[in-house]
């Protein structure tokens, strides 16, 4: 059989046994690369991969991926395997690369930048970094993240407000086409103009125009002091004016927050980093804005990471900052109506925020919320992050419209023509 | 798309889509177009259009996409790599014409501009409700917010607040095809590939961008600038080291050596401490008891680090005396040395101290001064290579000591440009930097966005044409003069 066939497979294809059987074609590699059946907890969305392959170093990640193309096999990479069923479910999965062994951490800590292999975890990145009084300002929103998960998934958290989100610490990347070539961009200098930036596509591409297996970041130095501050307030626009006074303030908050839960007040929340010197007196700037409010050193529950429960159904909105009140009001309107309860948090301060829907939910209700909300909503505004499948049988669309779509196919038609990685996971099908 | 046709036959279409004031024909006045900033570099255009509408600018693209014409984006030409070089055979499409602030949104804190916006206006128009636009090239008063886009421009303050890429919200781009893309916009993260990542730094080969919305900051509470002399520029370089590894976050960290502080008193008698052999300028911003606490730290590490004199300003005035003598540093060179070639070359910062060394070596063994000025927090180095352009063989030996200094910011891991950018200027040191096959993976990037190549041709990537069969490697001297408008950089 062919492989050119698996790879011509559309949409619904089953997920093995289009191209070759994996396992016979990727015998050449075996020697150099553990490789094992799929199993359930393997699954990509629901989608069994045919094999499971955890290549020692980045230099076998290429080799697999050369022979795997060569053979049509469809790829997806997998870090901790924290987010695979976000997006949705690839069309096919031959092939399932894990790349928990590509961990290594090289920290310049004089020059501020670290370079790490994508399967490293954050954590452990942290721990490196804090050594020599450094990080890097990538939140947990997930915990257990790999750093290529993250970077995959174009996740940022808190710190986005002040930092930028994760695609602006990046500064250059190597990654595995989908022919098994490895190719670098951008450098290890955080000033660098040379080339067009592709690190900057790859983030957030959900594994679709090349496997990473290498970032390099720049970092910023741990500040001396951090103080939380919050209030809370039962009124939406006393919310509004809340997160457009701090954002209007020069106390220069590294986050503000919004926690709006399914029921009882919305919290405001605010973090400040800083000197020692002056933390106090900023916090105070901060709690002078808002009414009742409290500080801390520690975070209030549920800072920094997702709304409601694990495998809940995720939205995500996305809008400038003063919108985000109506916008939010406007999704909770959409499910109330449809008798299902989000819970909301996330970025006022960047306009990003997370909507939890519990997994069970019925699909129809919610896939009806979310398009009564997306008509209300410029599009672009709301999309479905992680939908479980009974929401994609009820025809919900995780990403919804997008502009400049026929860009997008475009690249992706350059970078991965016959559709092997991650088919399926992104945007119109991508 | 039928064969490609001389330019000069569009003149009629291109006419009647931009009005006869929006077509330039006559040799004279297309002449003035002829280069960037980049002076050594010259072409003069098929024709000159300068629209004012985003339709217009698709129907020109459109009109050059069906007669494979190709065609040259242009800002304010002040770009310093030769990216706006036009095309004898080409269009040149100027957007200066485009000029207006369609919106200064202080709630969402962002502003919706044409590309011809100059860069300052922005901060012009976003200052008065106490905001600004963050990304301040030296060239900032005449240089535009389009071109800003192509060349992902920096500035002295983009140690701490980044660059273009990390202020702009959403584009309206035109594409190759002629086509009108809305990317991105007020809110983040849109759904789909960070085409606005892509596009941004493109130097005018995926297209024109015909409206930028671009991020607002809230001015800081309190700005303080700390001017520091130090006997050597070893003392200034470990003081940075010291700065850095004390975990302070500079706005700015700029460096002059003994010759370009010399440049600068000739040129505008910046009184900078005398006997100096380095200069420091460490400018912090932020809330005030942070600025405060921060730059007693800064002080006494300078100090530590052997500095002789400090200097401190925190009013507008007194800032911009510290700055006078170190933005005009590259016009200064002039009033030392008849010609001279702007170097743009980045390496780690922890690099610099080895990399300035073997610069003076350099300049030692080939008796061509090089005048230092660096923005050093970012490693990003500015050498001057100075040379008397009336003796033969000169221009060609300061090439050489030019060339010789990018290909040690390549040793060293940097880059070939840290904000100047590729253009034509460069292009054949692409292969210096990467591999074949990292460049053929950007040609991808390209092609998805230009099938038929005729959106800045023979820019930012290497062609055999331009660089010979192997391109990149260098088979003689590549002499680029940078002179004349200096006081633009």
């Amino acid at each position: 059989m062919s492989g050119e066939q698996g790879a011509m497979a559309g949409p619904g294809a089953s997920a093995s046994r289009r191209g070759g059987d994996p396992r016979a074609v990727l015998e050449e590699v075996r020697d150099a690369i553990p490789l094992r059946s799929g199993a359930g907890d393997d699954a990509v969305g629901g989608v069994v991969p045919a094999l499971v392959a955890a290549p020692p170093d980045a230099a076998a990640v290429a080799k697999l991926l050369a022979v795997s193309a060569r053979h049509g096999l469809t790829v997806v990479a997998r870090g901790n395997g924290t987010k695979l069923d976000w997006g949705r479910p690839p069309r096919r999965c031959d092939l399932l690369v894990d790349t928990g062994a590509l961990n290594r951490i090289e920290h310049a800590s004089g020059d501020l930048v670290v370079r790490a292999e994508a399967g490293a975890g954050l954590a452990e990145l942290d721990a490196v970094l804090a050594r020599a009084g450094q990080r890097l300002v990538v939140d947990p929103v997930v915990p257990g993240s790999s750093l290529g998960g993250v970077v995959a998934t174009g996740l940022s958290g808190p710190r986005r407000a002040l930092y930028g989100p994760l695609r602006d610490l990046i500064i250059g990347m190597t990654v595995v086409r989908a022919d098994g070539v490895t190719v670098r961009s951008g450098g290890a200098v955080v000033k660098n103009v040379a080339g067009y930036d592709l690190g900057k596509l790859h983030t957030g591409a959900f594994g679709t125009l090349g496997l990473i297996t290498s970032v390099t970041l720049r970092l910023h130095p741990v500040p001396s002091a951090a103080r939380h501050v919050w209030a809370r307030t039962t009124d939406p626009a006393t919310a509004r004016g809340w997160i457009l006074a701090l954002l209007d303030s020069q106390t220069v908050p590294s986050a503000v927050e919004v926690d709006w839960p399914v029921e009882g007040p919305i919290w405001v929340q605010v973090l400040l980093e800083g000197a020692e010197d002056g933390i106090a007196a900023r916090a105070r700037d901060v709690a002078d804005l808002l009414e009742g409010a409290e500080a801390a050193e520690e975070a209030p529950p549920g800072w920094g990471v997702l709304p409601g429960r694990a495998g809940d159904t995720l939205l995500k909105l996305t809008c400038a900052p003063p919108d985000l009140v109506a916008a939010v009001q406007t999704l909770r309107t959409a499910t109330e109506r449809a008798g299902v309860p989000v819970a909301v948090r996330g970025s006022a301060g960047a306009g990003v925020v997370h909507a939890a829907v519990p997994a069970d939910a019925d699909p129809v209700a919610v896939h009806g919320a979310v398009s009564a909300a997306r008509a209300a909503l410029p599009r672009g505004w709301l999309t479905v992050p992680r939908a479980g499948a009974d929401l994609l049988a009820a025809g919900l669309d995780p990403w919804g419209e997008v502009p400049g779509l026929p860009l997008m196919r475009a690249v992706k038609d350059r970078f991965d023509p016959r559709n092997l990685l991650s088919p399926g996971r992104f945007v119109d099908g991508i | 798309m039928s064969a490609p046709v001389d330019p000069g036959t569009l003149v009629p279409q291109l006419r009647a889509i931009c009005g006869d004031d929006g077509v330039i024909t006559d040799i004279a006045q297309r002449r003035t177009y002829e280069s960037d900033g980049l002076t050594y570099h010259a072409a003069v255009p098929g024709v000159v259009v300068l629209p004012t509408t985003t339709a217009q600018v698709a129907e020109v693209v459109r009109l050059c996409a069906a007669h494979g014409v190709p065609f040259v984006p242009r800002g304010s030409g002040t770009g310093l790599s030769g990216g706006a070089l036009p095309r004898p055979d080409g269009v040149l499409i100027v957007t200066s014409r485009m000029r207006r602030i369609l919106e200064v949104d202080i709630a969402a804190r962002c502003a919706v501009v044409e590309p011809g916006v100059i860069n300052l206006d922005v901060t012009r128009a976003a200052a008065p409700h106490g905001y600004y636009y963050a990304p301040d090239p030296s060239s900032q008063q005449v240089c535009s917010v389009g071109g800003n886009v192509a060349e992902n421009s920096g500035g002295a303050h983009c140690l701490k607040h980044g660059f273009t890429v990390n202020h702009v919200l959403g584009l309206e781009i035109v594409t190759p095809r002629g086509e009108i893309v809305e990317l991105g916009g007020k809110a983040s993260e849109a759904p789909g590939y960070d085409l606005i990542g892509a596009f941004i730094g493109s130097e005018g080969t995926l297209g024109i961008a015909t409206k930028i919305t671009v991020r607002l900051l809230r001015a800081p509470e309190k700005v303080r600038t700390l001017l520091a002399a130090f006997p050597g520029m070893d003392d200034g370089g470990r003081a940075v080291s010291a700065i850095i590894a004390a975990g302070v976050l500079p706005s700015a960290i700029e460096m002059m050596d003994a010759l370009a502080i010399e440049a600068a008193e000739a040129a505008v008698r910046c009184g900078y401490p005398s006997g100096a052999g380095a200069v420091l300028i460490v400018e912090l911003d932020g809330p005030a008891a942070d600025v405060d606490a921060q730059f007693e730290e800064v002080a006494a590490l300078c100090r530590a680090a052997g500095a002789f004199e400090l200097r401190s300003a925190s009013d507008p005035d007194e800032r911009a005396r510290i700055w006078k003598g170190r933005k005009s540093a590259f016009a200064a060179v002039g009033r030392i040395s008849p010609a001279y070639i702007v170097q743009d070359g980045v390496v780690p910062r922890t690099a610099l101290p080895e990399v300035l060394a073997r610069i003076a070596e350099l300049s030692a063994r080939s008796g061509i001064r090089v005048a230092n000025v660096f923005h050093a927090g970012d490693g990003n180095l500015h050498p001057l290579v100075l040379f008397d352009d009336s003796l033969p063989g000169a221009a060609e030996r300061a090439a050489e000591v030019s060339g010789a200094i990018l290909d040690l910011c390549i040793e060293h891991g940097g880059s070939i440009t840290g904000e100047h950018g590729v253009g034509v200027d460069k292009a054949c040191h692409m292969p210096e930097m990467f591999t074949p096959e990292d460049l053929e993976t950007m040609a991808w990037l390209r092609a998805a966005f230009d099938p038929d190549g005729i959106a800045n041709p023979e820019k930012l990537l290497p062609t055999p044409r331009l660089c010979g069969e192997r391109p990149g490697v260098r088979t003689g001297v590549h002499p680029l003069v940078a002179s004349g408008k200096a006081e633009l950089f």
